[in-house]
């Protein structure tokens, strides 16, 4: 055995420990608290998939901001692993795995989110309290949406009570001139403030009021509901006033909600998918089936066939899909029904680069080289053919990816990544592990047996074992 | 095995024998279809409460006209709750409303249970138009750009063996041969068991599309080597048909085990692949045969510049040697 080779062996060792404590990691934690778990898709555990698009043209940082609103939204939902992300120049793309009633969620971070300046008469208002405001007399937006189920009736907790004075319309804060909380210009204590401006007829209506009402408390209200209830100091010339707080943290709240509390542009459900979690246990516990069954039968036909080159092939195969699983956790790859397809695919090409190299190494014996000379001259040979189908099938797999990012058809993306990383990933079972496991074997006695290699006589071994 | 070669103009009239009556039913069916690209909304409801006799497409056909979905078409399956068997229905409408959709879903939903009891809505997608018509631009893009990037990266793959373009532009007919074979049998399974062409559709295409490829640059590897290494007696014929026979074990054991994996597959791998994986295995099978019997076959017509003599009134020299 060559130097060369022990050290391959230790090298594939050492990866194929470390994938395994990544697939066998207890609680789905592996080295410094990462969190390996296996991530199921939509069509495996359940959830909604929507593709929101803008209601009207609008540039792209607009959509970032909607972007933003919505993950802010997602996250206050306390939804795990959910997906937000911005596609083309005017589509959202969310995913919320797991959850009951996603259609409702959806509405919910659909919703336009109106933040609006109250009259209340004087009256201050709790924060948290739902209200009807001028502007938005029939509060839709902050329907319950955990606790409802399908079938229930919706009933709205306010379609009673006063209608409030809107003084502005959210349409018209002009988001440039929000700023990060700074000390209070006019304080002489440590008082926080958020700098803000209305722009056109808010601008003069919020003026003419902060003016009439100065010491008197106007409510700033989200989506319908009370944020805070600051007294007036002073008149707001221009629509432009700051927000001042007692603390840093309530300043940089109210900055965010002030910033990205409402969506900038209404967005429409251009496409949904919804999938039952239930339909997802079956589907799961079919692709486990499946892959078994695959596998096995790939495994025998190997052995069978190929004989001692074959079980070496197959040992190979079981690291590729130990690798694969740890890959897709560590990076971690959501697996969908397509992409286990797509890893299933992949064992066969897998196989395939293995099934080419032995073809080189019958004939290399046949010619009568000694078997550690066939070795190098079957994975030399072979090696053309293994790179060009490699990457003819990776172009298709990238164009799929790009397709599939596009219309947030997560289904093909997950095929596409599943089988482009199995076939990178075969090259180096393949061209690698296969490789050095026959190196290894080599010196043993046992090795230099045709019958191991499915032929009848193989010149180069003959002599092998005469002079041994 | 020595007449592989000799045999070529019988394997492109099996080719067309195949693919002529899929031509056919593209031309006048066309392709179904599915939500992916034509728009469209798929409920998949279970009735929890109801066995699959006691159904009737009819009456759901009517519930959902009732609430604003004319011209449903319904599909009767059967599900499993629990260990037991109940109905299911596959309900196929026009796309659910972009700017109210949940409304929508709660009435039909409420009609449906006020009719037959407890209902489950185990899958809902819904398309818009929009997005529909850019997703079948999109995939049409794809296909081309496929072939486009595989082209150029075949003829620089192969720049070294006598005319490389050649190489790329057979391979490239291979492929077409393999996705006419797999529109037509789409197009056929449309019409006899309803199968709807959707975005996993194009998935499987294009998977095909590659393996074709996989298969045919292992054979035009294999040509290219025998070339570099040709004895002068060879001729272009021969060496085309001693590559094949080299690449035949190859060719038959990978297309064996990438078999194995698909039929495991289908029978186990769950209903929403199971189209899927269909279409892999008749593309993958198309996808070798085209390979060995079209793709080196074609260089040799090249080769030879036969198109000189298929209009003359001798028959081409494929069929004279099997005449004989």
């Amino acid at each position: 055995m060559r130097s060369r080779d022990i050290y391959s062996l230790i090298f594939i060792l050492l990866v194929a420990g470390i994938a395994l404590s990544i697939v066998f990691a207890p609680e789905g934690r592996w080295l410094f608290n990462r969190d390996v778990s296996v991530r199921l898709g939509l069509d495996l555990r359940g959830g909604i998939q929507v593709l929101l698009r803008a209601a009207e043209p609008v540039e792209r940082s607009v959509m970032q901001t909607a972007a933003g609103v919505i993950e802010r939204r997602i996250n206050a939902l306390g939804v795990a692993e959910s997906v937000v992300q911005l596609s083309g120049n005017d589509r959202i793309i969310v995913e919320i795995p797991g959850i009951d009633n996603p259609e409702q969620a959806i509405e919910t971070l659909r919703g336009t989110g109106k933040l609006e300046f109250i009259d209340t008469k004087g009256e201050f208002l709790a924060p948290g309290t739902i209200v009807r405001t001028t502007g938005s007399p029939n509060p839709i937006a902050l329907r319950p949406t955990a606790t409802v189920t399908g079938t229930e009736e919706i009933t709205s907790t306010v379609s009673e009570g006063p209608i409030y004075e809107s003084i502005t319309d959210g349409k018209d804060l002009d988001l440039s001139s929000v700023q990060p909380p700074q000390i209070a210009s006019q304080s002489l204590t440590n008082q926080f403030a958020v700098p803000f401006a209305f722009t056109g007829e808010s601008a003069r209506r919020l003026e003419q009021f902060t003016a009439a009402n100065i010491q008197r408390p106007m409510c700033i209200v989200l989506d319908n509901q009370v944020f805070s209830c600051p007294v007036i100091q002073a008149a707001l010339i221009g629509g432009r006033g700051e927000i001042t707080t007692n603390t840093r943290q309530d300043a940089e709240q109210i900055y965010t909600q002030l910033k990205y509390g409402a969506l900038p542009v209404p967005l429409q459900v251009e496409s949904s998918r919804t999938v039952s979690a239930s339909l997802g246990q079956g589907s799961v516990d079919a692709s486990i089936v499946a892959g078994l069954v695959g596998l096995l039968t790939v495994a025998l036909f190997m052995i069978l066939f190929y004989r001692l080159p074959g079980f070496l092939a197959t040992v190979a195969l079981l690291l590729y899909t130990v690798i694969s699983f740890a890959l897709y956790q560590l990076i971690p790859v959501t697996l969908t029904l397509p992409g286990i397809a797509g890893f299933i695919l992949s064992i066969g090409v897998a196989v395939d680069a293995n099934v080419l190299i032995f073809a080189r190494l019958k004939e290399e014996l046949r010619r009568g080289r000694s078997l550690n000379a066939s070795i190098d001259a079957a994975f030399v040979e072979a090696w053309p053919a293994i790179r060009d189908s490699s990457v003819a099938t990776l172009i298709t797999c990238t164009i799929l990816f790009m397709f599939g990012n596009t219309f947030g058809v997560s289904l093909i993306k997950g095929f596409a990544l599943t089988l482009g990383l199995g076939i990178l990933l075969s090259l180096f079972t393949a061209m690698v592990v296969t490789r050095t496991f026959l190196h290894v074997i080599n010196p043993l006695p046992f090795a230099q047996n045709p019958w191991l290699y499915e032929l009848k006589d193989a010149p180069g071994m003959r002599h092998a074992r005469e002079t041994a | 095995m020595d007449k592989l070669v000799k045999l070529r103009y019988w394997w492109f009239a099996l080719s067309l024998v195949i693919i002529i009556p899929g031509l056919v039913s593209l031309a006048i069916f066309g392709l179904r279809l599915g939500i992916d690209f034509s728009g469209g909304a798929l409920w998949d409801i279970q009735f929890v409460e109801r066995t699959p006799g006691q159904l009737d497409t009819e009456r759901i056909r009517a519930i959902f006209a009732a609430q604003g979905f004319e011209g449903a078409l319904v599909q009767l399956t059967e599900s499993q709750v629990d260990g037991r068997t109940v109905a299911s229905a596959i309900v196929r409408t026009r796309s659910l409303s972009e700017t109210d959709p949940e409304p929508q879903r709660q009435r039909v939903l409420s009609a449906l249970s006020a009719e037959y009891g407890p209902v489950n809505q185990q899958a809902l997608q819904s398309v818009g138009a929009t997005v529909s018509a850019e997703s079948t631009r999109s995939a049409v893009i794809a296909v081309i750009a496929a072939c486009v990037a595989i082209l150029v990266y075949l003829t620089l793959a192969f720049r070294r063996a006598p005319h490389p373009v050649r190489y790329g532009i057979c391979a490239i007919l291979a492929m077409i041969h393999d996705v006419l074979l797999v529109l037509g049998v789409a197009s056929i399974l449309g019409v006899v068991i309803g199968m709807e062409v959707d975005a996993l559709f194009l998935t499987a295409l294009l998977t095909v599309i590659s393996f074709s490829v996989h298969d045919t640059i292992v054979v035009f590897d294999r040509i290219r080597e025998n070339l570099m290494n040709r004895r002068p007696t060879e001729t272009f014929d021969e060496i085309v048909n001693h590559s094949i026979v080299q690449t035949l074990p190859r060719s038959i054991n990978t297309q064996l085990t990438t078999f194995f994996t698909l039929v495991a597959l289908l029978l186990f791998g769950g209903e929403s692949i199971r189209n899927l994986v269909l279409i892999l295995l008749i593309g993958l099978v198309s996808g070798t045969y085209s390979s060995i019997f079209n793709a080196a076959q074609l260089l040799v017509v090249w080769e030879n510049r036969e198109w000189n003599r298929w209009f003359r009134r001798s028959a081409p020299p494929g069929a004279e040697a099997t005449a004989a």
